[in-house]
């Protein structure tokens, strides 16, 4: 169905390299590409480049089979999203974010896709392999960060430790918590992790 | 006058006054009427929260039995307002616990509601009885034990589309024995499953039960045990409606319909199995309202289904009916008046159904007292819309989403203008819209020349410039609420207009080209309203005057600033200072160049400021109608 691109705003430059683009196309749509370059995966985001200069590494690890979507559009309350299809909608916080994103765990297939999305949803932190333990980083300003995550009983676990799949039935929330937070935090699933209010 | 009506004649009298708005007008007519009137004021709806505080309506209703309240702004039911944004309730429910030990009712939406605040109300108010929560999260189920434990004399306790934390379905064992009162209970929201025998005595012990909508888990083979409890039922949400297919499962469960000859109102139908909707059928004929937005059920077996109820008045629907199963309600649903259609895959690249403009333009033609529609679809042309004004001059509510922004005429590529132009000409009793597609300023222009009814206008993806907003915000009189996203305005529509938004409810804009120099100067000049930046990238001031901000809501308050603000969420009042990157970027009073470059719609400010000098007193009062 052709679809009219939207306008895109003139950019604003500001002094130490902070740019705010507000576009009103969809991310990755057809004519004049977002500057921050490439299609978006599955996630949910606003298509602003937020915070740093650095550029923000797109990665999708599989074509999309829907389109990217822009938040809150269709509008369609998550309610009624969760109780048609298969969803799981669980809370995102990143240790120093202002506020929490929320992620649909059923469209992704595996952590590496997870973790893939979150890097486009939280513009600033990318993934490290380091000597194969997965660590997510704000390039910027060095910061480290360990994904954790909340399970049914309420325990705190990192992230990678479980099956995929028993991860997605038994997460309620996650968090990315900052490295230096993370002492502690009980690496296989045991019955008490370190437990965050 | 020396002599008039004694007081308790008054007072007599103003009993009979049920609506907001008449006794709102009783309470200006004199100091003495306005001393009686607040007296016997027992119901009071707030429609936004932080639009007064509970102390000010404490002080002026003492005698308040029955609260209603909403809380954050309808795009929150879209993510588009972050977590932690506010609108809890607790400090309102500490306030009446103090203040009325005698309240009855609390309505809430869209709001924050802890446990504790649950637990409070359920211990304050001796003879509560009614309990909605529509749309609310922040709870979970022990709170939920708390009122059912508690409230000796519930009546409705209405958890719809809330989002609760469900620790267990432990809660409903918590209403005691002697727990007789219950007319509704809507727990269609919750996950977990309840004991179900405590639901079943429950029931059997609540002759008065009018409303029971039923959570997913409930099964369907136990359905009939609940309606041969509660034959005199009005309105039933099932749980999941699937079973293995046995014929005596089916026989069971249409001996238990049958019973119920009061039946009006049908929802729930998660999971549902085709071959067990006939046995539904012998209450079909008296069926007005039937919500099957959850099933996934196909379009034959829906239409087998729609058209028994004759009667039906309002039908909420997934796209699986399709454009031949509306055609089908066309014809048998004569007393149509409400119709809303669901996407099923909203988020899908291609169609998965064959529902077009076409089925909403049949049920436009067939069915005469079509007045509510909500729609989402893949196409629409100027000549649908065009047909459907036609057809329905009675329209009343018409929200239409074309789940792609900004999509044109899919016959002629033009933009959508014409189309809505043609509803808002002729359904002259619009009170509410929300567009989509493609649209220009001009769809705007035709808004703002004949939506005069108009009361909430919703709008996304659309428009060129700042003359849209303007014929907006300019032309429709009766406009309380309107939420604008990723649209091209600025700065000067809403400066121009500021006057404007002191009478109505709330504005809000996200992803527009809103400066924060302009908020700034909204806040300053206008001390009635609240003026508040959402934003995730810091601090405003941090970031040059020119800078549009991401999230704007403006809403008119007695309240004064929020003092519960999260650390995204900044007020632009009269105490902003300018922060030292800007020293050089004064703006001039009242920024005249940022405001419309005609003489005349400056003195049209100037007036318009005047006006409202003088209308402070009602201001005030006009507040608890919103």
């Amino acid at each position: 169905m052709p679809m009219e691109n939207g306008k895109n705003l003139p950019e604003s430059e500001y002094p130490g390299g902070l740019k705010t683009e507000l576009t009103l196309g969809l991310p990755g749509g057809e004519a004049a590409a977002p500057k921050s370059g490439g299609k978006r995966g599955f996630s949910e985001t606003v298509d602003l480049n937020l915070g740093t200069s650095a550029e923000v590494e797109v990665s999708v690890s599989t074509a999309p089979q829907s389109k990217a979507q822009i938040v809150g559009w269709p509008p369609v309350r998550s309610y009624r999203k969760n109780m048609i299809k298969n969803c799981k909608y669980v809370k995102v916080a990143v240790d120093g974010a202002p506020y929490l994103r929320k992620v649909d765990l059923e469209i992704y297939a595996s952590y590496q896709e997870l973790l893939t999305a979150l890097e486009d949803m939280f513009g600033c932190l990318t993934i490290c392999n380091v000597l194969n333990e997965r660590k997510i980083m704000d390039q910027a300003n060095g910061t480290e960060y360990v994904p954790t995550y909340e399970d049914r009983d309420g325990d705190w676990m990192l992230i990678g430790d479980v099956p995929w799949k028993m991860f997605v039935e038994s997460c309620k929330r996650m968090r990315l918590m900052k490295s230096s937070e993370a002492i502690g935090l009980a690496p296989k699933t045991s019955s008490k992790g370190l437990s965050i209010s | 006058m020396a002599y008039s009506f004694p007081e308790e004649v008054l007072e007599h009298v103003f009993w009979f006054l049920s609506s907001d708005k008449d006794r709102n007008a009783v309470s200006l007519v004199c100091k003495s009427w306005y001393e009686i009137e607040r007296w016997c004021r027992r119901r009071v709806f707030i429609g936004n929260c932080y639009s007064v505080t509970p102390e000010i309506v404490i002080r002026r209703f003492p005698e308040v039995r029955e609260l209603e309240m909403k809380g954050k702004p309808h795009f929150a039911d879209f993510n588009l307002v972050p977590e932690g944004w506010g609108a809890c309730v607790y400090p309102w429910v500490t306030a009446m616990s103090a203040a009325y030990p005698f309240l009855e009712e609390i309505k809430l939406k869209r709001m924050v509601v802890t446990d504790e605040s649950l637990e409070l109300i359920s211990k304050s108010f001796r003879n509560f009885k009614v309990l909605v929560l529509s749309s609310c999260e922040g709870f979970t189920t022990d709170g939920l034990a708390s009122i059912a434990a508690n409230c000796r004399n519930l009546r409705e306790l209405d958890l719809r589309e809330s989002e609760v934390e469900d620790l267990s379905g432990h809660w409903l064992s918590h209403f005691p024995d002697n727990c007789t009162s219950l007319v509704s209970l809507n727990m269609s929201c919750l996950g977990s499953e309840v004991s179900f025998s405590a639901l079943e005595r429950l029931v059997s012990r609540s002759p008065n039960l009018r409303t029971l909508r039923l959570n997913r888990a409930v099964p369907l083979e136990k359905l009939p045990n609940l309606l041969r409890r509660a034959p005199q039922l009005v309105e039933l949400g099932t749980g999941a409606y699937s079973a293995e297919i046995r014929s005596d499962i089916f026989s069971n469960l249409a001996e238990a319909f049958s019973v119920c000859k009061q039946l009006k109102g049908l929802s729930g139908f998660w999971d549902v199995v085709p071959a067990y909707l006939p046995a539904m059928y012998s209450v079909c004929s008296g069926i007005t309202s039937l919500n099957l937005s959850y099933a996934t059920i196909q379009s034959p077996d829906l239409v087998k289904l729609v058209s028994q109820c004759r009667n039906l008045q309002c039908l909420w629907v997934l796209d699986y009916i399709e454009d031949s199963g509306l055609e089908a309600l066309a014809a048998s649903c004569k007393d149509l008046q409400e119709l809303r259609v669901f996407p099923s895959d909203p988020f899908g690249a291609e169609p998965n159904v064959s529902l077009t403009e076409r089925g909403l333009v049949s049920v436009s033609e067939g069915c005469p007292k079509l007045q509510s529609v909500l729609y989402f679809c893949r196409q629409m042309s100027n000549a649908a819309l065009i047909a459907i004004a036609r057809n329905r001059p009675n329209m009343v509510r018409f929200r239409l989403c074309i789940l792609e922004p900004r999509a044109p005429d899919y016959l002629t590529l033009e933009p959508l203008d014409t189309g809505f132009g043609a509803i808002v000409e002729n359904c002259k009793e619009l009170r509410r819209l929300s567009m989509s597609g493609l649209l220009t300023d001009r769809v705007f222009k035709y808004i703002g020349t004949h939506a005069k009814k108009l009361e909430m206008l919703s709008i996304a993806f659309a428009g060129d410039s700042d003359l849209g907003l303007h014929h907006v915000l300019s032309g429709c009189e009766s406009l309380r609420k309107l939420e604008i996203r990723d649209c091209p305005f600025g700065d000067k529509a809403l400066l121009a207009n500021a006057a404007k938004l002191e009478t109505m409810r709330s504005l809000w804009m996200s992803s527009c080209s809103v400066s924060f120099g302009a908020c700034k100067l909204l806040g300053q000049k206008m001390p009635r309203l609240n003026v508040e930046v959402i934003d995730e990238r810091g601090p405003p001031d941090s970031r040059p005057e020119s800078c549009p901000v991401e999230r704007l809501y403006v809403y008119r308050t007695v309240a004064g600033r929020r003092v519960d603000m999260p650390g995204f969420v900044w007020t632009m009042d009269e105490d902003s200072t300018l922060s030292a990157s800007e020293s050089g970027n004064k703006p001039n009073v009242w920024g005249l160049r940022a405001l419309m470059p005609s003489i005349l719609h400056l003195a049209e400010l100037i007036v318009a400021i005047n006006i409202l000098m003088n209308k402070e007193a009602k201001l005030l009062f006009s507040l608890f109608h919103v």
